[in-house]
């Protein structure tokens, strides 16, 4: 499935984080900035993908700015914008 | 065995601090909130929170959602979104006969339970009606701000324009044996408005009072559990009524006070409480 528009979801407030959807020609790509970067960020990423591929979703670059969000609320968060986008999730 | 409601703590949907750490307030039920705490631009977004929240964990409280309205264009969306996740009620804001009866419908096959707001004058005058409509809705929450604008009245601390709703829903609810909540004391720095406010609820027969902020949790919880005064003399009673029972006697006294079956239940009642009360904190 295909991004039908950019979308965000979120907000800056610690434990959310604030993300933003835009297509993107050349597959799936994430662009984090983390509180956390060193010890969480590799994990972070891995949610997001792992929810990316889930929905079968091609072609979004992932702007996230994390504020020490747990699992639930980055898989919330990205719920959201992809829905917001146009995405039946 | 039904489980004890002395407080009832308000969580905005849209807040995952909060969300997270419901369980470590005290209180023994917790309201995530998709109506009134969330702006209108967020709905969709609370909504998916809660219901990412509620896959995640597994909390030790009571977990009640506040839906949007029966009329706005969210109620639809709340339900169909959580009616498959592990809630145990269903908090109706502007409960009316009308729309008690389509969310029962709607929560068919389901477990969840209906708790009711009543914020109207209309809904105050059909409590009644509204609680015994359906055998799904246990229980019932005033709620003061919005029956104050209903009322075109101040909502003050002393809470007199107050007097008859509050009267009137305990009565609908214990004739029908259901439990009441007590509205929430808005002033979150007003420690003293709040212990004074709580005890007139309890002193009127609420079982309960809702919070808005965490730091009132553990006023409310004191003023709704029995002292340990209270259980020592309720133990008494017990004792006393056990003894008279085998000697064959109906009525007796106790430090020369007549005790009779009101007075009996009454301490049986608050040992039930008291045991519930420990056995929430094991």
């Amino acid at each position: 499935m295909q991004l039908q528009n950019p979308s965000k979801a979120g907000t800056y407030e610690s434990n959310d984080i604030y993300i933003m959807l835009f297509p993107n020609s050349d597959g799936n790509k994430v662009e984090l900035e983390s509180v956390v970067y060193e010890t969480y960020g590799k994990q972070i990423e891995n949610i997001i993908f792992s929810v990316l591929k889930k929905y079968h979703i091609e072609n979004v670059l992932v702007k996230a700015i994390d504020k020490g969000a747990l699992d639930f609320t980055i898989r919330a968060r990205l719920l959201t914008a992809l829905k917001r986008g146009g995405i039946n999730v | 065995m039904s489980r004890i409601k002395r407080s009832m703590l308000f969580i905005p949907g849209n807040n995952p601090g909060m969300l997270q750490n419901a369980d470590v307030f005290d209180s023994d039920s917790v309201i995530f909130d998709l109506e009134d705490s969330v702006s209108i631009e967020e709905k969709d977004a609370a909504r998916i929170l809660v219901k990412e929240a509620l896959k995640a964990f597994k909390f030790k409280c009571e977990i009640i959602i506040r839906i949007n309205p029966f009329d706005s264009p969210y109620y639809k969306h709340d339900i169909d979104e959580l009616k498959k996740l592990n809630i145990d009620y269903i908090l109706l804001p502007k409960a009316s006969n009308e729309s008690v009866k389509d969310l029962a419908k709607r929560l068919e096959k389901t477990n969840i339970k209906i708790m009711v707001l009543i914020e109207t004058a209309l809904g105050v005058e059909q409590a009644f009606e509204i609680l015994s409509s359906n055998n799904r809705c246990f229980g019932l929450m005033l709620g003061g701000e919005d029956l104050c604008v209903d009322l075109n009245c101040v909502r003050t601390k002393s809470g007199n324009e107050l007097f008859y709703a509050r009267t009137r829903l305990v009565n609908c609810a214990k004739a029908l044996k259901k439990f009441i909540i007590d509205t929430p004391f808005t002033d979150t720095f007003d420690e003293e408005g709040l212990l004074k406010d709580s005890k007139y609820a309890k002193s009127l027969g609420f079982d309960g009072k809702a919070s808005i902020n965490p730091r009132q949790i553990i006023t409310i919880n004191k003023v709704f559990s029995p002292s340990l005064k209270e259980i020592k003399h309720a133990k008494r009673i017990i004792e006393a009524k056990n003894n008279a029972l085998k000697e064959g006697l109906g009525v007796f006294s106790l430090d020369g006070k007549m005790i009779d079956l009101p007075i009996i239940k009454r301490a049986e009642n608050l040992i039930e409480m008291a045991k519930k009360i420990g056995d929430s904190h094991e």
